[in-house]
């Protein structure tokens, strides 16, 4: 996991200074970590895209199978009209897929927004405060942790789907549950090596507060950690809100498209050798959720000191008695 | 007879802009069975002069110059043959001792696995009964032969990794500031060790280190130190009774012992390595500054006694120019630069 | 002396995983009471009258009060009675001896196929940094594992079942062999070699080389990533340099230090992995018709029969405390400094 430099923070202001030492190592990146960052951003930025405006990049509704009361041949092969051909309910492949990364993106951003809003602030609480309160929140994210996460995202979404009934929620909660123990656990041991740091001692020494020395001290560097955490994430809910959908929960097919649901669907249009319902669908999986861990991974290299890779200019000796060293402004 | 010759050595380390000039033209030589001890602050290179001579240098460093040993200089070789070298003649213990040891392996591995290397004709009975004297003599009992690196103290840790450079039977040991990390007894134990390398296994040793205290006690000769330059050499006696270049004198008012009333400390910090000041290094802090000392690099100087000074102080008079011999003026350092 | 401390570590470790267990059962009980009414009309209600399924209620327990339920529960799963679906009367533990054979084969053979190339690629990309070895190796972990676990399924039966032919895409074994098999031990591969019956070891091997590679390789990608960081982080280790000062040779240095000190993370990393895999199992299985717990979970959750869901869920669950357990033995045993 990354671990981010631990400095005694400065006094936050708002944007400026703040943001740039943020950002500074990303600047400094090099190579390969910066291949993966910005190939990872660009992907996830074109999904992104993708996915707020579906409603006008699709030629089509996601369950639209006709159009001026013309219906759609059923099962066509890409070409003309329909780039990536048609389901055997005539629905227009491509738009499906336009319209699957809505879906995901709704469920995902969802999904992290409520994991990070339980996690955080619980593993922030028991990290710092101990006691039975820690131990027994530990107990139970430990529990929760030692299920198989899709197993634990199935019976959740089972359970809500047969109470309050599927939709983008359900399917958020259920992948919510599943890695609020990750962020607790991550966010709580990271309080706890914090929470020793001499820093901290010292501004308690003097009297400050608990939740003023976490806002101010422990909140800003276990949030460094954070958006790597996330990113890595996001790319892991993607993939089990796939695994919901393939299996039926979650997303119904009148609340939305989701690409799991196309890819069961095209299981069984392979054995009469259809390709395009279940390949499109899937290739979009495989992109978006590599272009996800690119950009983490590019994240994690940047910031983790252990991977991090520095630059060297190239050493000439000059003749002894001049005594200057020429050097070259090259990578090594 | 010296083991060990190092000419004009340059190790620079690469930096995204100018390279940091730690080990600036270096000469000193080491003589079989001598004890040398290599003295200097942080960051005066020492540290880096040790690591050049094995040729255990970081990623973006570059090595310029001689250091000959056996008749080659050892600059310029490959990896593999300066692999050949480490351990049966040449060898090096760490600073901390602590994490050296690889935490999965017995010592008895650790051993079996160095002289499996460099002696691979042993049998399994004498490479055990090797390790095991040399270990004694390092006090380790055999009867924890077979532990694991996590059940041994600092201290011990120390002894064993002396222990796995000697078995080999090296001509020179590097020790880089061995005892730094250990307690004062354990120290003391340590530095007695090393001080007998000479009579138990015929090895020279250079000694890095910080502490004036430990040259006194183990060393034969010294030499001094400072942003990446060798200020002053001889045997230590000689350069602890009457020092040659205002450095060491420094160092010498600033040691503690019993008998200190008041602290004294040198003013200044060490110079930049990447734009070292001009002239002699030594100038912006140096009570005995003259003019020339801003300007131009101080000629070697030959001292009687096998001493050698690189010092204005010491002449040679042809090399200063008319008025250069007159007092430096420069601002006095204020508190900001004392940072 | 190592006896003694690895006897006293186990102990240790036991006694912790105790209240664990009793959470995650206390867990699952919660949530399968969950839902509003009760088990009984979820799965019967609809098929058949209000007045026998109060009846099946009744004989089955479910209206005792909540705190009786739960007291039968956890003694049942004590004696190892984990209790009898309501849809089709099958015990549970019957469940799990006829199907889990299907879902070991599934993921052993998995996790071989994970492990072995995770761990070659993992080295070569932490060994050679930067080269296009490296570049290589990461990019294939992270495109495997991004690819669903159904979809590579999908890909698989499309291009070797349908479009080439050469293996099968659905069940365990073909109906022929299924037919004459003897069942001993419910694992098939094991029956067929007791039998010494070569072609249907073949038949089986052909069906299984599928499902196992597919889930293989997803999760081999994991261990890339892991071992090829550990890979780099050894390397860099202080030990790792001292070695080096003795003149040992690069590669006893790269092989028996860095290696093995990466590895001792990954050993417990696949402990923590057996979690997922046990999920892509259950993906894996109702992509390939495979006949193990993980489709029997889906079949009993489409009909809603809570009983067996809850009963397949525990034991899913305890499977990955005990291999944790395991795995921390493992890890024990191998590094010496963790025996408390």
């Amino acid at each position: 996991m990354a671990v981010a430099a631990r400095v005694p923070p400065r006094a936050r202001r708002r944007g400026g200074p703040w943001l740039r030492r943020l950002w500074s190592p990303v600047g400094a990146t090099q190579g390969l970590a910066r291949v993966m960052l910005v190939a990872g951003f660009v992907t996830t930025l074109f999904f992104l895209v993708i996915a707020i405006f579906a409603r006008w990049i699709a030629p089509y509704g996601y369950t639209q199978y006709e159009v001026h009361g013309v219906r759609f041949a059923e099962l066509t092969h890409p070409s003309g009209a329909h780039l990536f051909g048609t389901t055997v309910e005539s629905d227009d492949v491509l738009s499906r897929v336009i319209w699957g990364a809505q879906t995901e993106l709704k469920v995902v951003v969802l999904s992290l927004v409520l994991a990070l809003a339980v996690g955080v602030p619980l593993g922030l609480l028991s990290g710092y405060f101990g006691s039975v309160l820690d131990r027994g929140l530990v107990l139970v994210m430990d529990a929760l942790f030692a299920f198989p996460p899709l197993l634990l995202a199935i019976v959740i979404a089972f359970l809500l789907g047969s109470t309050v009934g599927s939709g983008i929620f359900t399917a958020a909660f259920a992948i919510t549950v599943t890695y609020v123990p990750q962020y607790f656990r991550v966010v709580r041991n990271h309080v706890i090596s914090v929470r020793e740091e001499p820093y901290v001692d010292a501004a308690r020494a003097l009297g400050a507060r608990p939740l003023t020395v976490i806002r101010k001290y422990v909140f800003f560097n276990v949030v460094q950690n954070v958006p790597v955490i996330a990113t890595l994430n996001a790319a892991d809910a993607i993939l089990t809100l796939a695994g919901l959908g393939f299996l039926g929960y979650g997303i119904q097919p009148t609340q939305g498209a989701e690409w799991g649901y196309d890819v069961q669907r095209g299981l069984s249009d392979a054995t009469n050798g259809i390709w395009w319902t279940g390949v499109f669908p899937g290739v979009a999986i495989v992109v978006l959720v590599t272009g996800i861990t690119l950009l983490g991974e590019g994240l994690n290299e940047t910031i983790n000191p252990v991977l991090r890779r520095r630059r060297f200019g190239r050493i000439l000796f000059d003749p002894l008695g001049s005594a200057e060293a020429l050097v070259e402004e090259q990578s090594l | 007879m010296s083991v060990l010759d190092v000419r004009r050595l340059r190790v620079f380390y690469g930096t995204p802009g100018r390279p940091v000039r730690a080990v600036d033209d270096v000469s000193l030589q080491i003589g079989e069975g001598e004890v040398l001890g290599l003295v200097g602050e942080s960051g005066s290179g020492k540290s880096t002069l040790g690591r050049g001579i094995l040729g255990l240098l970081p990623e973006g460093a570059r090595a310029d110059g001689e250091v000959l040993y056996g008749g080659r200089n050892l600059v310029g070789l490959s990896q593999k043959e300066l692999r050949r070298l480490r351990g049966p003649d040449l060898g090096l213990v760490f600073q901390e001792p602590m994490t050296r040891l690889n935490p999965l392996l017995r010592i008895s591995d650790h051993f079996r696995e160095t002289l499996k290397q460099h002696e691979p004709r042993l049998s399994d009975d004498e490479r055990r009964r090797r390790s095991l004297e040399t270990l004694g003599r390092m006090g380790i009992p055999p009867t924890r032969f077979r532990q694991y690196p996590h059940e041994f103290s600092g201290g011990m840790r120390q002894r064993i990794m002396i222990a796995l450079a000697l078995v080999l039977r090296p001509k020179l040991l590097v020790a880089d500031e061995p005892t730094t990390s250990l307690d004062v007894i354990v120290e003391g134990q340590i530095l007695a060790l090393l001080a007998d390398l000479k009579r138990n296994f015929d090895t020279a040793l250079l000694l890095i280190t910080h502490n004036l205290g430990i040259v006194a006690e183990a060393c034969d000769r010294m030499a001094v130190m400072y942003a990446g330059k060798i200020v002053e050499e001889g045997p230590v006696r000689d350069v602890f009774a009457d020092a040659a270049h205002p450095y060491t004198r420094e160092l010498l008012r600033s040691t503690i012992s019993l008998e200190t009333t008041e602290l004294h400390s040198i003013p200044g910090a060490p110079p930049d390595l990447i734009d070292p000041p001009p002239g002699c290094r030594f100038h912006p802090r140096c009570p005995h500054a003259m003019r020339v000392c801003a300007e131009r690099l101080p000629e070697e100087q030959r001292l009687e006694g096998g001493r050698r000074v690189q010092c204005w102080l010491h002449g040679p008079a042809r090399g200063i120019p008319a008025g250069g011999e007159l007092p430096l003026q420069r601002q006095t350092i204020g508190v900001a630069d004392e940072a | 002396m190592t006896g003694t401390s690895l006897k006293a570590y186990a102990l240790t470790r036991l006694a912790l995983v105790v209240p664990m267990v009793w959470i995650l059962l206390t867990l699952v009980f919660l949530l399968m009471r969950v839902a509003p009414g009760n088990p009984i009309s979820a799965a019967l209600g609809g098929h058949a009258a209000p007045s026998v399924i109060e009846a099946i209620t009744h004989r089955l327990g479910y209206d005792k009060p909540m705190y009786v339920q739960y007291g039968d529960y956890l003694w049942g799963v004590l004696h190892g009675d984990l209790g009898h679906t309501i849809t089709d009367r099958r015990a549970v533990s019957s469940i799990i001896v006829q199907n889990g054979g299907a879902t070991l084969e599934l993921t052993v053979f998995a996790s071989l196929i994970a492990l072995g190339v995770g761990l070659l690629v993992g080295l070569l990309a932490g060994r050679y940094r930067d080269t296009w070895l490296d570049v290589g190796g990461r990019l294939f972990g992270i495109v495997a594992y991004a690819t669903p676990v159904f979809f590579l399924g999908f890909l698989a039966q499309l291009v070797f079942g349908i479009w080439l032919g050469w293996l099968p895409t659905s069940g365990q074994d073909s109906p022929l062999t299924d037919a004459f098999l003897r069942i001993h031990t419910h694992i098939l591969i094991i029956d067929a070699i007791w039998d010494g019956d070569p072609g249907a070891l073949g038949d089986i091997l052909k069906h299984l080389i599928l499902p196992a590679t597919t889930l293989g390789i997803v999760y081999a990608g994991i261990f890339i990533r892991l071992v090829r960081v550990n890979v780099i982080r050894s390397l860099k280790d202080d030990y790792v340099e001292a070695a080096r000062a003795r003149g040992i040779r690069e590669r006893s240095v790269v092989y028996h230090y860095a290696f093995r000190n990466a590895l001792v993370p990954v050993v417990t990393v696949v402990g923590l992995q057996l979690a997922l895999l046990l999920g892509g199992a259950i993906l894996t299985e109702e992509t390939f018709n495979w006949p193990g717990i993980g489709s029997t979970l889906v079949t009993y959750l489409a009909d809603r029969d809570y009983a067996g869901v809850q009963g397949i869920v525990i034991v899913f669950a305890l499977v990955v405390v005990i291999a944790s357990l395991v795995i921390d033995f493992v890890n024990a045993f191998v590094d010496p400094r963790i025996r408390y």
